[in-house]
């Protein structure tokens, strides 16, 4: 008797593990070539030769420049108040939380152009609010650098909110709890406890945030214009040179595809991998 | 005190705090479960505190730690009132001069051995290089040196129980609190430990409550115990004769004893609660009698026989009929669960169940002499 006999179990999982089912390979092949293809696509018809002279035109370094600019802007802005709102969201009990958790999330659903209506009725210069901003404090935020970090941040922090919520929630409260019988004030157990254990997961979502801030489009153009050394961003300076130089717009977009690659990097090799990786 | 190590740290870790006496006469009301307690623990004295899941004992240690404030009462170390509600005053947790050893041990995995140590000492606005001289003291003391770098994932359960016994020390508490130290350890470790914690209790200065289920790990440790049932405390004394003479079912069943409830009359009948039939008690000299009244019956239950026929012959005063409803094998013996008025657990030799040719549905006749019954006044 073969021993594979005594374990009919595990013959089975082997040889299932062995073939993947054509009903699901197929597919799964169509799915993998789709994403891929236009991506090869883009490579394969990028103008390599004059790749050196178009990236090197002003205005591509200035819409560069800004975009990375304002999508830091907006990760720190994002930092700053949404992991507070995250903690909130994770550690208080109150009336209506669900309601407001759904709320904070709503960005990450909402076509982003939507977005930027919404923000152009509440603070642009007419807005609900807007209209206090510039007539007693003479700010103004659409049509500005500033107001290109205003839709970014709108559109970007719920991923940062989410991904720390959700450490949050999970972190150890037992350890804290222990930190307190320690001596620790809440202070010196955030900063020395919690922060150090939802430390991976702030890092994954200011990434997931700052690319998302990186890549927007419609909230920025609707909200913030697209006037070029103030709130044109990549996006939008692809989107335009596309219109009268095509070889332009592949090669602005390579700028981002290496970006986006590198934030994959970064996320799969750090902070993607698990709890394992702690 | 030749170890050089030990002299030169000796001052840096010396005990700070003047040792005080613990006094809590208090209330917990958490939903609908409330834990009432009064109790001293005078300094030195190690507080065993048993009871079933549920019954308070965590509530209590987290009430004096300052976790679950307390919603009637006071809580009183030395002169220093830690929670009152009448007149208010409440000292934060992370005021309170107080090291609590939690039972998952709740280390902190980001940080090192030594870091963890040094946690308290840090809170408490030492220096850098203070705390790590305090950390470095009780890691020797404990015998944790050699594994001061490492993060407590690379511990054993034994090592881990250590370092969580130094993080508590390192805060120089007046009163330590162990929610079941030894509960997370396999039973060998569970034997080194415990010795080994028994000593630090016993060099410990201050007040020591410790929470367990373990009837020997409470006679080993404690210099007195108290057992909570349902947010009550329903017997107190010194650990052995707790363990001799239990006040309730659940401290019974622990111990190994078969406990009835009753009434004692007169010619030593006691008859039993819940209609579990009478038992018949000799009577000895008047000064240990109970008085007439409610009683507690504690019988051994090696002290029962266990018959296939009604012994009509012997001296037991005790005979009453049941049946087999359980038999499970011990280490050298087998105990017998015998339903009848009343129902008793009977240890047997293997021998003794095959001779007897018991299984489970068995009717059998059980005896036990009137001089094997421990009857004691019922304190409830």
């Amino acid at each position: 008797m073969s021993p594979r006999r005594s374990y009919p179990h595990r013959s089975v999982r082997e040889s299932g593990q062995r073939g993947v089912p054509a009903l699901i390979a197929a597919p799964a092949l169509v799915a993998f070539a789709f994403l891929l293809l236009p991506l090869a696509a883009l490579l394969v018809r990028a103008p390599w030769r004059g790749l050196g002279r178009l990236l090197s035109e002003s205005d591509v370094l200035t819409a560069l420049r800004l975009s990375l600019e304002c999508a830091t802007a907006a990760t720190i802005a994002a930092l700053v108040f949404g992991v507070p709102l995250a903690w909130v969201l994770a550690r208080m009990r109150f009336p209506g939380l669900g309601l407001v958790r759904a709320l904070v999330t709503l960005p990450l659903v909402l076509p982003p152009v939507v977005g930027g209506i919404a923000l152009l009725l509440a603070l642009g210069r007419n807005g609900i609010v807007g209209r206090h901003l510039d007539e007693w404090f003479g700010i103004t935020l659409p049509f500005t650098t500033a107001g290109v970090i205003v839709a970014e941040t709108f559109v970007a922090m719920p991923f940062l909110i989410v991904t720390v919520e959700g450490a949050l929630r999970t972190a150890d409260r037992d350890i804290e709890e222990a930190a307190v019988t320690l001596g620790a004030s809440r202070l010196t157990v955030f900063r020395r406890i919690t922060l150090p254990a939802i430390g991976p997961s702030l890092v994954a979502g200011s990434i997931l945030c700052w690319a998302r801030a990186l890549g927007e489009f419609g909230a920025t153009i609707t909200f913030a214009g697209n006037l070029p050394g103030t709130t044109q961003t990549m996006p939008l300076a692809i989107y335009e040179a596309f219109e009268h130089d095509p070889e332009a717009a592949i090669a602005l977009s390579l700028v981002l595809l290496l970006v986006a690659v590198i934030v994959l990097v970064a996320l799969r090799d750090k902070w993607l991998r698990g709890p394992a990786s702690l | 005190m030749t170890d050089p190590i030990t002299a030169s740290l000796e001052p840096v870790a010396a005990p700070t705090r003047v040792a005080s006496t613990l006094t809590m006469t208090a209330s917990v009301q958490r939903g609908t479960f409330r834990l009432d307690v009064d109790v001293t623990v005078e300094p030195g004295e190690v507080l065993g505190v048993i009871g079933p899941n549920g019954s308070g004992k965590t509530t209590l240690l987290r009430a004096l730690a300052g976790l679950t404030p307390i919603t009637d009462g006071r809580i009183t170390l030395g002169d220093q009132i830690l929670d009152s509600v009448q007149p208010a005053a409440f000292v934060a947790p992370e005021q309170r001069p107080i090291g609590f050893v939690f039972q998952n041990y709740r280390l902190f995995p980001h940080l090192n051995v030594r870091d963890n140590v040094a946690f308290a000492p840090r809170c408490r606005k030492a220096g850098r290089k203070q705390s790590r001289l305090i950390a470095d003291h009780w890691l020797h003391r404990l015998r944790l040196a050699d594994l001061a770098e490492r993060k407590p994932a690379q511990l054993s359960g034994g090592q881990a129980q250590r370092v969580a016994l130094a993080r508590s020390l390192a805060a120089d508490p007046g009163l330590l609190l162990l929610d079941e130290p030894l509960a997370a350890l396999d039973a060998r470790t569970k034997l080194e430990i415990r010795a080994e914690l028994r000593r630090h209790l016993t060099e410990f200065p201050g007040a020591t409550l410790l929470v367990t289920h373990d009837p020997l790990e409470a006679m080993v440790m404690a210099d007195r115990l108290i057992v909570i049932e349902d947010g009550r405390i329903v017997q107190h004394g010194d650990p052995a004769s707790v363990a001799r003479r239990p006040a309730t079912q659940y401290v019974a069943r622990l111990v190994g004893l078969n406990l009835y409830r009753g009434t004692l009359g007169s010619y030593g009948r006691i008859i039993l609660r819940d209609n579990a039939g009478t038992l018949v008690t000799t009577r000895h000299l008047p000064a240990d009698d109970p008085p007439p009244g409610p009683v507690l019956v504690a019988i051994r239950p090696t002290a029962i026989a266990v018959h296939t026929a009604r012994p009509d012959h012997s001296s037991p005063r005790n005979i009453w009929a049941g049946m087999v409803t359980g038999l499970e094998l011990l280490t050298d013996r087998v105990r017998a669960q015998v339903t009848g008025r009343p129902s008793a657990l009977v240890d047997l030799t293997p021998d003794a169940v095959a001779e007897l040719d018991l299984v489970e549905g068995s009717e059998v006749w059980l005896s036990a002499k009137a001089t094997d019954l421990d009857v004691y006044t019922d304190p409830q």
